[in-house]
């Protein structure tokens, strides 16, 4: 079977400090996987350059089974063919009820004009509320997001990339600042997200991506250092020396 | 129904019969249709009022509602004022000169009679050959067309090269005020073909209609405007309300995330921005008709730090505080400016609000972003019971432009 998601010989440097450096990966369709990696390593640059932000010096980012490349596509675009992306810090409209930061992230007609003369459908509040009882978000729906609770918040921005119904979500240290439950929570959310799509964990916890049950891969100073389970990376001693032994 | 477009404004209803009991009212005291209590100059400065009014919605849907500090809007009323200026001022020199020439011996040609009209305009400025621009002049359908369509073309290019390169914040904004200040400069030019600094002139005069009194036209142009601005608010009312709003508003506090969800975020700027040059620019064709003339100072880069001023002092983001504030500032601004406000004597010095009312209004402007944020539109909420979240100071979005906790609603 053909990977969703090819990612080879990437590299991008700032102002001669190479972020990423000849950097490959791969995902499936239907497969989570854990990024771990100490400060620096890349992974938040890795998902910039997936998700279009960054630009790469060179390498390829393959999308999908017709191939096509990510690389010179707008953010999004790349986010209307199926990629989803979470932010490190919760990032949902606080001026707006959680209903309508649903309905906002909803997969339909993204024009101006489209929108404009938008009415929700029965199909739509229904995947809203759908949405909402993944989340456990139901009975917030019309309080003001800006109300929530720092986890809540980190669940609603789950809700709406799942609501875009993406191929492949990135997901940037779901679990910070969250409380025991709260993760336990999330990583059901997540677990059940990848049994129908690809989804790509960034987390610095590793309590959090024991549970997750995934392949890991390890980042270090922008290129692949290790990859597998999470048991064999760990025992790997460039992994120890770099990262664990601290 | 809960989720009905009425439900969704409440301000509507209430704007729209006030609007109405106001627009009834000023006739009926008026001279031509009422009692004579209001003055047709007066009647006249209320009219231009409601289109401020109106250029005041445009300016909070594009900086309150979508977060782009234009500081160039007040350039779009001018250009609707200079093209619907130029069918005036064509059909009625045309008129006058048809007029005079019908006395001579030999009947006038096309050509002659043309040249007459140059030489009638263009005298001021030292020409008697139409520019190219005034090729659509002698049809009131076509010039109607252009005040839609040349302030929407420029909006276009210039924010499809703005919006394109990501030019947000305060580089955007003086990227407008560049550009207000670009087109006034051209047009204070002799040779630029829309007579320099002399403008446009006699535009209180409707073509053929000079049996009609300037009283009774100039109610005429009280209800266009009155009109105008309740379609604006209206159609504004319905932009902000639906998915559409969310989205922009979304823009506004957190562009990214916006971007993130697969939405251009470049077209949705674009297409507000052009949409309120557009408003902008019908209000201003409705406004000089009224003020009788329009030159380049009109649009000079002070007047469209104005129009933002008055959306903050009335409240942006709310549909109603822009109307509030544009109308609050302007005639207050009246009172002070035409010498009906008493000097203040302090023995050693005697101010004069003639000069100092910039000074108060400069000092309104900045109390009001320091300590009321919600503007003079925020005293609603003490009927209506809306208060602000609290966030102890964090704003809600991480944008520029995006909310500030004052302005936002629980």
């Amino acid at each position: 079977m053909s990977q969703l998601l090819e990612v080879s010989g990437i590299s991008v440097s700032f102002d001669g400090f190479k972020a990423i450096n000849n950097l490959s990966f791969s995902i499936g369709h239907a497969e989570m996987r854990a990024i771990i990696g100490p400060n620096g390593a890349g992974k938040t640059t890795f998902m910039d350059i997936v998700t279009g932000k960054t630009k790469p010096d060179e390498g390829s980012v393959l999308w999908g089974d017709l191939s096509r490349n990510l690389i010179g596509m707008n953010e999004a675009k790349i986010a209307r063919i199926g990629i989803g992306r979470k932010f490190q810090r919760p990032t949902v409209f606080e001026d707006q009820s959680v209903f309508d930061n649903l309905m906002i992230a909803v997969s339909n007609d993204r024009s101006p004009i489209g929108v404009l003369f938008f009415r929700p459908k029965a199909k739509d509040i229904a995947k809203v509320h759908e949405l909402a009882s993944t989340i456990g978000l139901t009975g917030e729906l019309t309080r003001k997001s800006g109300e929530l609770s720092h986890g809540q918040k980190q669940w609603l921005e789950i809700g709406m990339l799942l609501a875009q119904d993406p191929k492949l979500l990135l997901v940037d240290e779901p679990a910070a600042g969250m409380t025991l439950g709260e993760r336990e929570h999330t990583t059901d959310i997540l677990k059940e997200a990848a049994k129908t799509r690809a989804v790509v964990v960034i987390e610095h916890d590793m309590e959090f991506i024991r549970r997750l049950e995934c392949k890991v891969t390890v980042l270090h100073e922008g290129s692949v250092l290790a990859e597998g389970s999470l048991d064999h990376v760990t025992k790997n001693q460039g992994v120890i020396d770099v990262y664990l032994g601290r | 129904m809960k989720n009905s477009f009425f439900m969704k404004n409440p301000s509507l209803l209430v704007f729209l019969g006030l609007l109405a009991l106001f627009t009834l009212g000023v006739t009926l005291m008026s001279e031509a249709y009422g009692s004579g209590l209001v003055s047709t100059s007066f009647v006249k400065t209320l009219g231009k009022t409601l289109c401020l009014a109106l250029v005041a919605i445009a300016m909070d849907l594009v900086w309150g509602y979508t977060g782009i500090l234009s500081l160039g809007h007040f350039a779009f009323f001018g250009v609707g004022g200079y093209m619907i200026g130029m069918w005036l001022m064509y059909a009625r020199t045309e008129i006058i000169v048809v007029n005079s020439l019908a006395t001579s011996p030999i009947p006038a040609t096309a050509s002659e009679i043309s040249d007459a009209i140059g030489s009638q305009i263009f005298g001021v400025v030292g020409s008697s050959d139409f520019p190219a621009i005034w090729m659509f002049a002698d049809s009131l359908t076509l010039q109607l067309m252009m005040v839609v369509l040349v302030p929407g073309l420029v909006a276009l290019v210039f924010g499809w090269l703005a919006f394109r390169s990501r030019v947000t914040g305060v580089y955007l904004s003086i990227l407008t005020q560049a550009m207000t200040l670009a087109l006034s400069l051209y047009l204070f030019q002799n040779d630029s073909g829309l007579r320099g600094n002399n403008g446009l002139s006699g535009l209180q005069n409707l073509p053929g209609a000079d049996n009609i009194p300037q009283s009774v036209m100039s109610i005429w142009f009280l209800w266009a405007s009155a009109l105008a601005l309740a379609l604006t608010y209206i159609a504004t009312s319905f932009v902000v309300s639906g998915k559409f709003g969310s989205v922009i508003r979304g823009i506004r506090d957190d562009e990214a995330r916006v971007r993130f969800l697969g939405y251009s975020v470049e077209g949705y700027k674009l297409f507000v921005f052009v949409l309120t040059a557009i408003m902008a620019a019908i209000g201003g064709a409705l406004y000089y008709p009224q003020a009788g003339i329009i030159n380049p100072a009109e649009i000079a880069p002070i007047a469209s730090i104005y129009l933002a001023v008055w959306v903050a002092i009335g409240g942006r983001g709310r549909i109603y505080g822009a109307v509030i504030g544009a109308v609050v500032v302007s005639l207050v601004s009246t009172w002070f400016t035409g010498g009906q406000a008493p000097n203040i004597n302090l023995g050693f010095y005697e101010i004069k609000w003639v000069d100092w009312w910039q000074v108060l209004l400069g000092l309104s402007f900045v109390f009001v972003t320091l300590f009321a944020p919600k503007g003079i539109g925020g005293l609603v909420d003490l009927f209506t019971g809306r208060i602000a979240p609290s966030r102890k100071g964090a704003p809600l979005g991480p944008d520029a432009g995006s909310l500030r906790e004052e302005e936002a609603e629980k």
